[in-house]
């Protein structure tokens, strides 16, 4: 194996890619994958707001309309703003603490590869007789009656795409407790390192409640169990409590590694270290904490009684203290910085007010008394699209911009992305600040049509035209994607010249061994520390010597085919299809078998050796 | 003496220390595997007695707990230097799963 790289034909780099384990080139395929399916849930909320710009509307029938709104939902939440956080966790974070790939390399791909496969199953739906429209919490006894295969897409495919990304979230914890490279302690890490570590300790724990619920609605739907069917003495609230011991937590999933992103951006361009970087890490570790204590302020009026109603309401209205701490913080990064106004700078200074208009909006529903008024009004979808859009997508859109650099070696271009900021943003608060209003005057959040002449033509007609622009938005990114591919333009180690932590200290895209030597990390924000005493590279903590690397597999995404062909059988089980059964053994045995093969045989990665190593040092006379 | 491994090759380094070290861990074994015998005894004893059940569940519950502590600190040797994750990540597993079973037992099937 050569370190140097070679001209390759199309064949060979799609085979590099589904065979990778480099956590680098994995996450350029989550970008891909989480970009399209991003896309996806896109044009399924233009069809959405399409339907609702006027009244008595007919552009897409009312079980359409059930369908494009649930897979708006699970397409954006699991699909989307997940993945494309990993795609950040996975390119950035190894870097960040020194480290030359993750933990389990090969765990790492099968997660992708079982994500995307859940993924495309879910997708299928849309092919195969008619999406999932529970909407994206499926509670019980509505997913139950639902007809079609429907729910079945849903819970099939989330459960096989769960199984990756728990598999991502331990696979982090692992990498970021066990691979730090000397002198990183935890109290050194960078702030995007330490919001993974609280979001995979999340995954960890919030994931099981979701396997376990989506396994008790796929044997009510396919195998005749009876766990949430009333009739039959089963339970249908246990659904949504489920639902949301997982549901909640995810939230902070999304949001705190876009917290991460944003600190890292505010510090960069603030050229300042992160304001309060102790209270920022208490403050991650405390919601991340208090996100499981809250579950039930989704379920206020479901009737739980006053006692639980305000033990939840209380313990929500708390998350608002550590959330604020942070707020502070970045403001008084910013406080006194030499400010660089960039295109990720704008993300996140915008990033600052929409976040916090929709933080607001979240402590007036954790008045549970209130909350009756505001339950399932467009109230609701104008507060989580405030926080999920206001905080997670604009950190994915500043994270795109910032990390190009270090993720494909070329600028995207600061002009268009300021132009798509414009759109994006000025789109993003036409459509949902006028929703908060809807919802006040009575307009039912998941509704198909409306009637003229009750005061919700116009808000509509307004929320639909932003919609449009944050499209023009969109576009406009996928525009300046190509161009910069295409022009090409090579950048060195530190494109945005304020680089502090270890990844701008390497080349861009950084080696495929990251690190030649591990550095020696002498304190937070590691490389400027370097830069302040006048260096360009990092303090090396050892001799150059053999790097151990893992080998291509080509397994990890056989297993995860073999759980797709399974997912098949098991779903027409139920029309008596003589061939499913038969598919969905096969499926498992291939995925089974792989396994077995896996872990039979021997497969001991091959090293980089030091004479190779020290030649590139003279070629290009440059030091990693 | 695989417990506390040193990175000298000198196998008589610090070898009166570790040879405390071990014995004092060996007694603190034998002490709690006795114990544990004892509670398991004792919860057949409470059994067997016919106590009301409204003792006897809660009571064998208490001992299972305690011996699940006894399990991991002094058997799995969790309570010794480099065992800090995984005692957080349990506890706090520990933690969710109790809140969440808390909830359960009082606002469903109360």
């Amino acid at each position: 194996m050569s370190t140097i790289a070679q001209k390759r034909g199309f064949a060979s780099t799609v085979w590099d890619y589904l065979t990778t384990v480099d956590h680098k080139k994995i996450a350029i395929l989550y970008l891909i994958a989480g970009g399209i399916f991003f896309l996806m849930g896109g044009v399924e909320a233009m069809m959405i707001r399409a339907q609702l710009a006027v009244p008595n509307n007919d552009f897409v029938s009312a079980g359409l309309f059930n369908e494009l709104l649930t897979m708006h939902g699970t397409t954006m939440i699991f699909l989307a703003a997940m993945p494309l956080l990993l795609a950040f966790m996975n390119a950035i974070m190894p870097l960040q603490i020194g480290a030359r790939d993750v933990a389990f390399p090969f765990v790492n791909a099968l997660g992708f590869w079982l994500f995307f496969f859940g993924g495309l199953f879910l997708n299928l739906s849309w092919f195969l007789g008619g999406a999932p429209d529970a909407g994206w919490t499926s509670y019980a006894s509505l997913s139950l009656a639902s007809e079609g295969h429907g729910i079945d897409f849903y819970a099939l495919g989330l459960q096989i795409s769960g199984f990756g990304t728990l598999m991502g979230g331990i696979n982090f914890l692992v990498t970021i407790i066990n691979m730090r490279a000397p002198g990183m302690t935890y109290m050194r890490m960078p702030l995007f390192t330490w919001t993974t570590f609280v979001a995979s300790a999340l995954i960890l724990f919030a994931f099981p409640p979701l396997t376990a619920s989506i396994f008790m609605l796929t044997f009510d739907r396919m195998f005749g169990a009876n766990f949430f069917n009333v009739a039959a003495g089963g339970n249908t609230i246990i659904w949504e409590h489920f639902f949301w011991i997982f549901g909640h937590p995810e939230v902070y999933i999304l949001i705190l590694p876009a917290f991460g992103i944003f600190s890292e951006i505010f510090s960069t361009f603030s050229r300042k270290r992160l304001f309060g970087y102790s209270s920022m890490v208490f403050a991650t570790v405390l919601i991340g904490f208090l996100g499981f204590m809250v579950w039930a302020h989704h379920m206020f009026t479901v009737g739980l009684g006053p006692v639980a109603n305000a033990i939840f309401a209380v313990a929500t209205m708390a998350i608002a203290v550590p959330t604020g701490i942070k707020i502070f913080n970045w403001l008084l990064t910013i406080w006194g910085g030499s400010i660089k106004f960039t295109v990720p700078m704008l993300y996140a200074v915008a990033f600052i007010p929409s976040f916090v208009a929709g933080g607001v909006t979240g402590v007036m529903q954790a008045v549970a008394p209130a909350d009756y008024q505001y339950h399932d009004s467009y109230f609701i979808v104008a507060h989580f699209h405030y926080v999920i859009v206001g905080g997670v997508v604009f950190a994915l859109l500043a994270g795109t911009h910032f990390y190009w650099p270090k993720m494909f070696g070329t600028m995207l271009s600061e002009k268009i992305g300021k132009f798509t900021f414009v759109f994006f943003f000025i789109g993003f608060h036409l459509t949902f600040f006028v929703q908060h209003f809807l919802g006040l005057m009575g307009m039912p959040r998941r509704v198909w049509t409306f009637l003229p002449g009750q005061g919700l033509d116009t808000g509509n007609l307004v929320s639909s035209i932003g919609a449009a622009f944050m499209a023009v938005g969109v576009i406009s990114l996928l525009i300046n994607v190509v161009i910069t591919s295409v022009k090409n333009e090579r950048v060195g180690n530190d494109p945005w010249e304020d680089g502090r932590t270890l990844e701008w200290a390497i080349s861009s895209p950084a080696p495929f061994y990251n690190f030649k030597q591990l550095p020696l990390v002498r304190g937070l924000d590691a490389y400027w520390l370097e830069k302040m005493e006048g260096k360009t590279t990092l303090t090396p903590a050892e001799p150059i010597g053999d790097i151990h690397m893992p080998n291509s597999s080509f397994v990890p995404f056989v297993i995860s085919l073999g759980l797709f062909i399974a997912a098949f059988g098991a779903m027409y089980h139920v029309d008596d299809k003589a061939w499913a059964l038969p598919v969905l053994i096969g499926g498992l045995v291939i995925t089974f078998g792989a396994m077995i093969y896996r872990s039979l045989k021997d497969d001991h990665g091959f090293h980089i050796h030091k004479e190779e190593l020290m030649e590139e040092n003279d070629d290009k006379g440059v030091k990693a | 003496m695989v417990n506390n491994q040193s990175n000298s090759n000198n196998p008589r380094l610090n070898y009166d220390y570790r040879r405390k070290k071990n014995a004092e861990g060996m007694r603190i074994q034998v002490a709690t595997f006795t114990l544990m015998i004892f509670f398991t005894v004792v919860s057949f004893v409470a059994v067997a007695a016919d106590f009301s059940k409204w003792f006897v569940v809660p009571f064998i519950l208490l001992l299972a707990v305690v011996q699940v502590g006894f399990q991991l600190y002094y058997f799995m040797h969790m309570s010794e230097k480099g065992h800090e994750a995984p005692s957080l990540f349990m506890w706090s597993g520990v933690t969710i799963a109790f809140v969440t079973v808390l909830a359960f037992m009082t606002i469903i099937w109360w």
